[in-house]
């Protein structure tokens, strides 16, 4: 049983929230994060969730409180984006280093100068290394899915990894659609209720953010690593059963869309993807052979799929929507670096900065691009922008 | 003193297994003396010592024990500051180079 709602992506990751029953949100308003914990603060004015709603002072706060309600074994969820992320960065890698499972929303934005409150992958990528397992989504629907997910994955004994669950900010967080929204006895049966050892008890004292000196350090980070290689099977589990339970999922960390016989494919990560798979259909209709590639887990990177893939296609384009000044888009490094030793020809396409539309006829652009390049002809320089104002 | 005391049977992790989880630990573990960067060590003369308190109150590590018949020093926790000599207003703390012959 489940019911039918027309909702932003916000109101949808509201609705994921809510089934995830936290005990602990703790709120702080960035634009386009607010309408999610407004939502939040909504369904207990109306008495359908019992959470502490925890209005905080900072982003850094409310991170903070997070890892506090955490540390008491709580379980608890916060949002913010952009500026308010780079503000709680700080507290991101407490959370991570300690093993507290938050799951955070982050309403992708672009990060100031210039001031922007637009739809980027800015924030999300510059926080890479945090130590949160990251995912993007595509639609609202997979919002609310994710987030239930995201509980799934980051409480796993074997992960206790926080989790960070992306939506591009407007594109999704402001835009309404139609989204399936399961029932509560559905959701129990598929996450359970939170329990852990990792928490303050006065029976068996402990500290929870000691100082680890060199002599254990690279220990600590090692087991972080491995938590993230073991979080690898346990997206795809966390999916699978969830598509079991609940009758939807997402293949896992990355889903091929009509690749089996591509010749060239976009790789694309949020919700560029709904674009160019409508794309990717229109190419298909006048016989031209392309796929898509959509990542779904940005960390751990699906490095193991990618490495597997070395030859299948003749050109791979990566969309990025941030790039690392002086290097590359962000997205491209990684894919590459997995690609290291294949033959396939690589482009990678810079748009949609600060919300700038990423349009059919931009995607377009870029298959024409790679077919191009599949054929040796001038495909330009690797390194493209897309959709500029001028040449 | 109510301050741990070295713990001598601690052993620390041997394999990953045995490794804490996160950042977590027991708490109240001494495995060594705390009072690793010690140069001088302070002596109290007895004879002029009047339990002012001075001392005790300006410790900053706390470690000057007042429960028995003369004030003590718990030497696991003392650095070496030397406050207490410096505050003495009898004068009566002498700061001694640790390593002595005696020790």
């Amino acid at each position: 049983m489940s019911e039918k709602a027309f909702i932003s992506a916000n109101e949808a990751a509201a609705h994921g929230v809510r089934l995830a029953k936290p005990h602990v949100v703790s709120a702080y308003p960035i634009t386009p994060q607010t309408t999610l914990v407004e939502k939040l603060a909504d369904f207990l004015a109306e008495g359908k969730a019992d959470y502490k709603y925890m209005m905080v002072e900072s982003e850094h706060s409310a991170m903070a409180s997070a890892l506090g309600a955490s540390m008491m074994g709580a379980r608890a969820f916060t949002a913010s984006s952009s500026q308010g992320l780079l503000y709680m960065c700080e507290m991101l890698s407490y959370v991570s280093g300690a093993r507290h499972p938050i799951v955070m929303v982050d309403a992708n934005r672009s990060t100031a100068t210039p001031w922007n409150i637009y739809g980027d992958h800015r924030d999300a990528l510059s926080m890479r290394d945090s130590g949160w397992i990251m995912l993007f989504v595509e639609n609202g629907q997979e919002a609310l899915d994710t987030v239930i997910q995201a509980y799934r994955i980051a409480e796993d004994p074997e992960v206790m990894t926080p989790v960070m669950v992306n939506l591009d900010g407007f594109t999704l967080t402001h835009t309404y659609d139609m989204v399936d929204i399961p029932n509560q006895s559905t959701v129990d049966e598929y996450l359970p209720g939170f329990t852990t050892t990792n928490k303050f008890d006065l029976k068996d004292p402990k500290t929870l953010c000691q100082t680890v000196g060199p002599d254990y350090h690279a220990e600590c980070r090692y087991l972080q690593q491995k938590a993230f290689e073991a979080a690898k099977q346990k997206i795809e589990e966390a999916d699978r059963e969830y598509g079991s339970i609940v009758g939807r999922h997402y293949n896992g960390m990355v889903e091929e869309y009509r690749c089996d016989d591509a010749d060239v494919v976009l790789v694309t990560m949020g919700s560029v993807t709904g674009t160019a798979r409508v794309v990717a259909d229109l190419l298909r209709q006048n016989g031209k052979k392309a796929g898509l590639i959509k990542i779904r887990s940005y960390r751990p990177f699906p490095k193991e799929y990618f490495a597997g893939i070395k030859d299948r296609f003749k050109a791979i384009g990566v969309v990025d929507r941030s790039i690392s000044f002086g290097f590359e888009g962000t997205v491209f490094s990684e894919v590459k670096s997995c690609l290291y030793g294949s033959n396939t020809k690589l482009a990678n396409y810079i748009v949609g900065l600060g919300g700038r539309d990423v349009t059919k006829t931009v995607i377009s652009e870029m298959y024409l691009k790679l077919f191009d390049l599949m054929q040796g002809k001038n495909g330009g320089e690797e390194i493209q922008f897309l959709g500029m104002r001028w040449e | 003193m109510s301050k741990p005391k070295v713990n001598s049977s601690f052993k620390p992790p041997s394999g990953y297994n045995e490794m804490f989880f996160g950042a977590s630990n027991g708490v109240g573990i001494l495995p060594t003396v705390n009072s690793g960067f010690r140069t001088f060590h302070p002596e109290f003369d007895y004879e002029r010592c009047i339990k002012c308190m001075f001392c005790w109150i300006y410790c900053p590590e706390g470690c000057i024990d007042k429960t028995g018949k003369e004030l003590t020093i718990d030497m696991d926790y003392c650095k070496g500051c030397g406050i207490c000599a410096h505050e003495c207003p009898r004068k009566c703390i002498a700061m001694v180079k640790d390593g002595g012959l005696d020790e």
